[in-house]
C-alpha cells in the first residue's frame, strides 16, 4: 500500500468554547484531487490551515509524505511548505508587487532564483492561465476579480508544487469565469501530476475538479467517497447540501 | 466586587499584551540578526521612513527652534539672561526636542502606516500567502522595518537638530536682534558631544519602538477594516507612550549623575 500524500488522524481544533474540527480523519492519495464540501463556517479553511501549519490543532496527527507536521520546527516547516502551492479565496495577491513579481515570488524568495529567470518563468505561467505578457507589468489592483484569481493560480503553480490547495476557487466569480477557473485547475493539476485538495461549497466546481469528495459538517467528515457516488450517498445532510435545498436536517438545526 | 474583577481583567490583559509583545520582540530581533537579510526591502523602508519623513520632521523642527528662541528670550529677559538663548536652543534641540518630536511625528506617520499595511495584509490572507510561499513573515515584513527604523531615526534627528537650531538662529538674529556671529559662537561654545550623541541614541531606541509596535499591532490585527483601524490607533498610541517613557529613562541614564 502506498503512503498517503496527506494523512489526517483524529484532528481537533477549537477557538475558545467553539469546536471547529471534532476528530477529522482522512487519507489523501498521491496525485488525487480531493474536495471538501460543506457550508460556511464548518471548518473547511481551518482544515487547510492546520495542514499548512498556519494553525496548530489541539489534538491529532497530520502527516505529509509520512512526516508529522503538527509541532514541526519552523525551519522544517519552511522546507515542508516548499511542497505546497495555495490559491487563496480572496486571491491574496501582494498589493505592493507587480503581477509578475507576485507569480515569481516563490521562485525568487523561496528558491532563490535569479530575478530575470524568475520573470521569464512567471510570464510562462501567466500564459498557462490564459494571461498575456502585458498583464505581468500591471498591479493587482488594476485587475478584475477573475484575472486576480488566474494570477493567484499562476502563483500557486509557479514553483511546480507536489500539493496544491484551492480555497473556494470560484467564489465571487460569474459562472463562465468560474468554469474557466475550474478548467484551469483541472489542467494545471493534471500537467503537474500534483495532489490537489480543494474546499468549496460550489457543487458544480466540486464535481468538475474532484476525484473524491468529503462533506464536513459540525467539525466531522460525515461522508467520504468517489465523486461519481455523491448522488447516491444515502446521507440526508449530503443530499440536502448537493441539491441546495432549504428544507432538510441542516436547516432544521440552524433554526434551533 | 465588579470593580475588582474589572481591575483584575485589565491587569491580566496588560500582562498578556506584555508577554506577547516580549515574545514578538524576541523573534523579530532574532530574525534581524540571522541571514537572509533582504537588503532591497531594507532600502525601500529606509527611503519610506527617512526620506519621505523629512518634510514633516523638518517643519516640526524649524518651528520648534523658532518658538524656543522666542520663549527663552522673553523668559530670560526677566532676569537679564538673554545671552543664554542660543545655548538653551541648541541643548534643548539636541538633547530632547529633536529626538522626542521627530519620534512622535514619525510614530504618527510611519507607525500608523506600518500597522495599516501589515494589518491589511493579515486580514486579506497575504501574510498566510507569504508563509505558503516558504517566506518567513518576520524576516520579510518585520525585520526590514525594524532595521530601517533603527538606522533612519538618528539620521532624521540629526537633520531635525540642525534645522531646529537654524530656526532659533533665524528668530534670534532677524527678530530679536542678536549678532549672528555671537549667536553661532554661543551655540558651539557650550555644546558637548554627549548632547548630540545622547539624542542620536534616543532616536535609535525610538525608531526601534515605532517599527516594533507598528509591526506588532499590524501583525496581530483581526477582523477586517475595523481591526486594522484599531491596530493603527494602538500602534501610534502605544509607540507615543513608550517613546515618552523611554525618553525619561534614557535621560536619567545619560544625565542623572
Amino acid at each position: 500500500m502506498t503512503t498517503p500524500k496527506i494523512q489526517l488522524i483524529d484532528v481537533h481544533k477549537s477557538f475558545g468554547p467553539k469546536t471547529v474540527l471534532d476528530g477529522i480523519t482522512a487519507d489523501i492519495a498521491p496525485a488525487e484531487s480531493f474536495v471538501i464540501i460543506g457550508g460556511s463556517g464548518t471548518g473547511k479553511s481551518v482544515t487547510l490551515k492546520c495542514i499548512l501549519g498556519l494553525m496548530r490543532p489541539e489534538r491529532g496527527s497530520i502527516k505529509v509524505d509520512g512526516e508529522e507536521v503538527v509541532g514541526m520546527r519552523a525551519r522544517d516547516r519552511e522546507r515542508m511548505l516548499e511542497k505546497f502551492g495555495m490559491l487563496f479565496q480572496g486571491s491574496a495577491l501582494f498589493d505592493s508587487l507587480q503581477v509578475w513579481e507576485n507569480v515569481a515570488f516563490g521562485l525568487i524568495q523561496g528558491r532563490r532564483m535569479d530575478r530575470r529567470m524568475a520573470r521569464d518563468k512567471a510570464m510562462e505561467k501567466l500564459s498557462q492561465v490564459g494571461l498575456g505578457p502585458d498583464v505581468g507589468d500591471l498591479w493587482p489592483a488594476e485587475l478584475s476579480g477573475g484575472m486576480q484569481k488566474r494570477v493567484a493560480l499562476a502563483r500557486a503553480i509557479a514553483t511546480e508544487p507536489e500539493i496544491i490547495f484551492f480555497d473556494e476557487p470560484t467564489t465571487g466569480l460569474d459562472p463562465i469565469m468560474a468554469d474557466v477557473i475550474n478548467n484551469l485547475i483541472v489542467k494545471c493539476v493534471k500537467e503537474l501530476g500534483a495532489t490537489a485538495v480543494s474546499i468549496t461549497h460550489d457543487m458544480h466546481s466540486a464535481r468538475k475538479i474532484s476525484d473524491r469528495m468529503a462533506m464536513l459538517y459540525r467539525g466531522k467528515l460525515i461522508w467520504v467517497g468517489p465523486t461519481a457516488e455523491v448522488d447516491r450517498a444515502d446521507n440526508a445532510y449530503v443530499d440536502q447540501f448537493i441539491h441546495g435545498r432549504a428544507e432538510g436536517p441542516i436547516q432544521m438545526e440552524i433554526r434551533r | 466586587m465588579n470593580v475588582l474583577a474589572a481591575i483584575g481583567r485589565v491587569f491580566l490583559g496588560f500582562l498578556q499584551y506584555t508577554g506577547r509583545l516580549t515574545v514578538f520582540t524576541g523573534v523579530a530581533v532574532s530574525h534581524c540578526l540571522r541571514p537572509p537579510i533582504y537588503l532591497r526591502l531594507i532600502a525601500r523602508q529606509m527611503l519610506e521612513i527617512g526620506y519621505f519623513s523629512l518634510p514633516v520632521v523638518g517643519l516640526t523642527a524649524i518651528f520648534t527652534g523658532m518658538v524656543l528662541a522666542l520663549q527663552s528670550h522673553t523668559g530670560f529677559a526677566r532676569f537679564s539672561a538673554e545671552g543664554a538663548v542660543a545655548t538653551v536652543v541648541v541643548i534643548s534641540m539636541t538633547r530632547e526636542l529633536g529626538p522626542v518630536l521627530a519620534g512622535l511625528m514619525v510614530a504618527g506617520r510611519i507607525g500608523a502606516a506600518m500597522a495599516a499595511e501589515i494589518g491589511t495584509m493579515r486580514v486579506t490572507e497575504q501574510v498566510d500567502a507569504l508563509e505558503t510561499l516558504s517566506t518567513n513573515p518576520y524576516k520579510y515584513l518585520v525585520a526590514p522595518r525594524i532595521i530601517a527604523g533603527l538606522l533612519m531615526l538618528p539620521c532624521l534627528v540629526l537633520v531635525a537638530d540642525i534645522i531646529g537650531v537654524f530656526g532659533g538662529f533665524l528668530v534670534g538674529t532677524y527678530q530679536l536682534g542678536y549678532n549672528p556671529a555671537t549667536y553661532i559662537h554661543s551655540s558651539w561654545e557650550y555644546l558637548k558631544p554627549i548632547d548630540v550623541i545622547s539624542g542620536l541614541i534616543k532616536a535609535s531606541v525610538f525608531g526601534f519602538i515605532i517599527s516594533l509596535l507598528g509591526c506588532y499591532n499590524g501583525y496581530n490585527s483581526r477582523g477586517g477594516a475595523q481591526g486594522v483601524g484599531q491596530a493603527t490607533t494602538n500602534a501610534v498610541v502605544s509607540a507615543s507612550i513608550l517613546i515618552l517613557t523611554s525618553n525619561y529613562i534614557l535621560t536619567a541614564l545619560f544625565f542623572n549623575k
